[in-house]
């Protein structure tokens, strides 16, 4: 069954249930609505104090309501649709990239108490229910597919345009977004071995006991994750999509009125979504220290978006400190560097969990876990070095 | 660990004082000798200073002067002399604040306020009349239009050009008064300071 291990679901399902399920719906959809428009007002005030200026401080009080400002000035906007576009796939490419930003955050678990074995549930209503809107038991890899079907509404998007600009940005976006996504997925396997489950609710209960899986995969996964997950978001560095200098606005360039907002919404809802998985994966989602006993239920759901938040800030904190990478440091990056370290580590975390299984010395196993990765490192470096100088003579042949 | 080092930069200037200033409300002290829109001038006994020679008119790069120099008439003479200025429009659409109107000037007629902020909401607007450059008759301040954005004591000091160099631009002049007296203010004392070696 596809909706998995929710217990509200597993008995007879009647109309309460069906109601809170509706409600759960509802709630994440409004809070996902706000919290990109509080997203896009934190990001323009962070980034504004650390370059020292002001940012957005007429709307609202601290300027927090610009977002809905723009939001409105979007709404009433010429909807231009250029004359060479294909006008389909033009209208389509926005929601493409809109709906699986929506649907990702469906399995993050928000709140629920997780301890002693008690696996999240809690009762609304008088019904058995997790504090999420669904918890297939294909999990996360919900979430990796999701995020390939956001690749095409950046690449239709620039493709239907019919200008140039747009294309270049789409082509760039396809090879990055699916270069990146594979070190993605291998730094989010080695959750899967430390879990042993692909349920976003079965990764947060096994983190219950302080036992996150940022420290129990070695950190690493961890940083591979957020590195790759910048560039899947395509956020600055690694923004070459909508590299402004080079491509105007990239894929989006042809794109006014409420369909660029439609982007704008993705783009930021995208960056919450992925903030929320990361927490979910290595930092123990809403798992945390109940301070205050009698309201129990409100600390779960504070550590999460504590935890939310702080990613946030992290990524703004990335876009307001690093230049934007070449192309080709970028592909070098993610094929040379990313791509051989989280398989590696994989491998070694693989390694590491037989070795449990078997009672070998785990000190043993990781030390020549590190020398295989060592010497699988030196030999990948040897490769790139007699490809490249193999390349700069074929050149010098080719131009004597 | 050199990659760190640019994230504590952009961390430390969390803590630190805003560079920008918000500006309709709050605005910075305009620099003395900026050249805002024009001001016509009057003697401390309220006479105009302008003699209708169009010099002015004569010298602007873009045109935008457009002077009548008319007969002083006799019974009720508007400036000391022979001529006064009959019709004095600058077009502020096309002034590009030189100040060349300035030093052509013989009489120290025409001076630069530091007065820019504007929005017009007509062409006519831009275009300003003779009634509306020049001073006020008793304090011999600039008329605060509608359509100007300016607040108490940004009017003052309307003869920057003057009083910042010498009128004819040598040297041997600094520290000395080699001007008018400005209504409202008398003969002011020459600024120290402003050119520092005297070639």
């Amino acid at each position: 069954m596809i909706l998995g291990a929710d217990p509200l679901l597993s008995g007879n399902v009647d109309l309460t249930a069906v109601l809170i399920v509706l409600m759960k719906v509802g709630i994440a959809f409004a809070f996902l609505l706000v919290a990109v428009m509080l997203m896009i007002w934190f990001e323009r005030k962070l980034i504004s104090d650390m370059q020292n200026r002001i940012g957005p401080s007429v709307a609202g009080p601290w300027g927090i309501l610009q977002t809905l400002a723009d939001g409105i000035k979007l709404f009433f906007k010429e909807d231009l649709i250029p004359n060479r576009s294909d006008r389909f796939v033009f209208k389509l490419a926005p929601y493409l990239s809109l709906v699986p930003a929506f649907l990702v955050f469906a399995i993050v678990p928000i709140g629920g108490d997780f301890r002693d074995g008690k696996e999240g549930i809690v009762t609304w209503f008088g019904r058995e229910t997790l504090v999420q809107v669904a918890d297939p038991p294909i999990g996360i890899l919900f979430f990796l597919a999701m995020s390939s079907i956001a690749v095409y509404g950046v690449m239709l998007a620039g493709w239907s345009s019919g200008s140039k600009y747009p294309l270049l940005g789409a082509v760039r976006s396809s090879a990055q977004m699916i270069s990146y996504e594979a070190a993605l997925g291998l730094s989010i396997a080695t959750v899967f071995l430390m879990s042993g489950t692909l349920s976003t609710n079965g990764i947060v209960a096994d983190q219950s006991t302080w036992n996150w899986n940022l420290v129990t995969t070695g950190v690493v996964p961890f940083i591979i994750f957020v590195i790759a997950g910048t560039a899947e978001l395509n956020r600055p560095p690694f923004d070459l999509v909508e590299a402004e200098q080079e491509l105007v606005g990239g894929f989006h360039t042809e794109y006014s009125a409420l369909r660029f907002a439609l982007f704008f919404l993705a783009e930021f809802m995208n960056v919450i979504t992925m903030s929320a998985i990361a927490v979910t994966l290595f930092l123990g989602g809403p798992n945390g220290p109940i301070l205050i006993e009698s309201v129990s239920w409100i600390w779960p759901p504070f550590w999460f978006f504590l935890k939310v938040g702080m990613f946030l800030f992290v990524f703004v904190w990335l876009r307001a400190t690093l230049p934007r990478l070449r192309y080709d440091q970028l592909m070098d990056l993610g094929w040379k560097v990313l791509i051989p370290a989280s398989l590696g580590w994989f491998l070694l975390i693989a390694a590491l969990n037989i070795a449990n299984d078997r009672q070998w010395q785990s000190w043993i196993v990781i030390m020549v876990g590190l020398l295989g990765m060592s010497v699988g490192a030196l030999a990948l470096m040897a490769s790139i070095r007699k490809a490249k100088s193999q390349r700069a003579s074929q050149e010098f042949e080719e131009a004597t | 660990m050199g990659y760190l080092q640019g994230f504590a930069v952009t961390f430390r200037k969390l803590w630190e004082k805003r560079v920008t200033v918000p500006y309709p409300e709050n605005k910075r002290v305009k620099p003395a000798r900026l050249h805002g829109r024009h001001v016509l001038n009057r003697y401390e006994d309220g006479m105009e200073k302008c003699i209708g020679c169009e010099l002015c008119a004569g010298v602007c790069p873009a045109n935008c002067i457009y002077v009548r120099g008319a007969d002083n008439p006799e019974d009720n003479p508007v400036s000391p002399g022979e001529r006064y200025g009959f019709i004095y429009e600058i077009n502020y659409l096309r002034c590009i604040h030189c100040d060349l109107c300035v030093e052509a000037c013989p009489t120290q007629a025409i001076t630069e306020t530091k007065l820019f902020e504007f929005s017009f909401t007509n062409r006519e607007d831009a275009v300003y009349t003779k009634d509306e450059l020049v001073v006020d008759e008793t304090t011999g301040l600039p008329q605060h239009l509608p359509w100007e954005d300016w607040r108490p004591g940004e009017d003052l000091q309307t003869s920057a050009w003057m009083r910042a160099t010498s009128p004819n631009g040598s040297s041997e002049y600094v520290g000395k008064v080699a001007w008018d007296s400005e209504l409202g203010y008398g003969i002011r004392a020459p600024e120290d300071n402003k050119i520092e070696d005297g070639e």
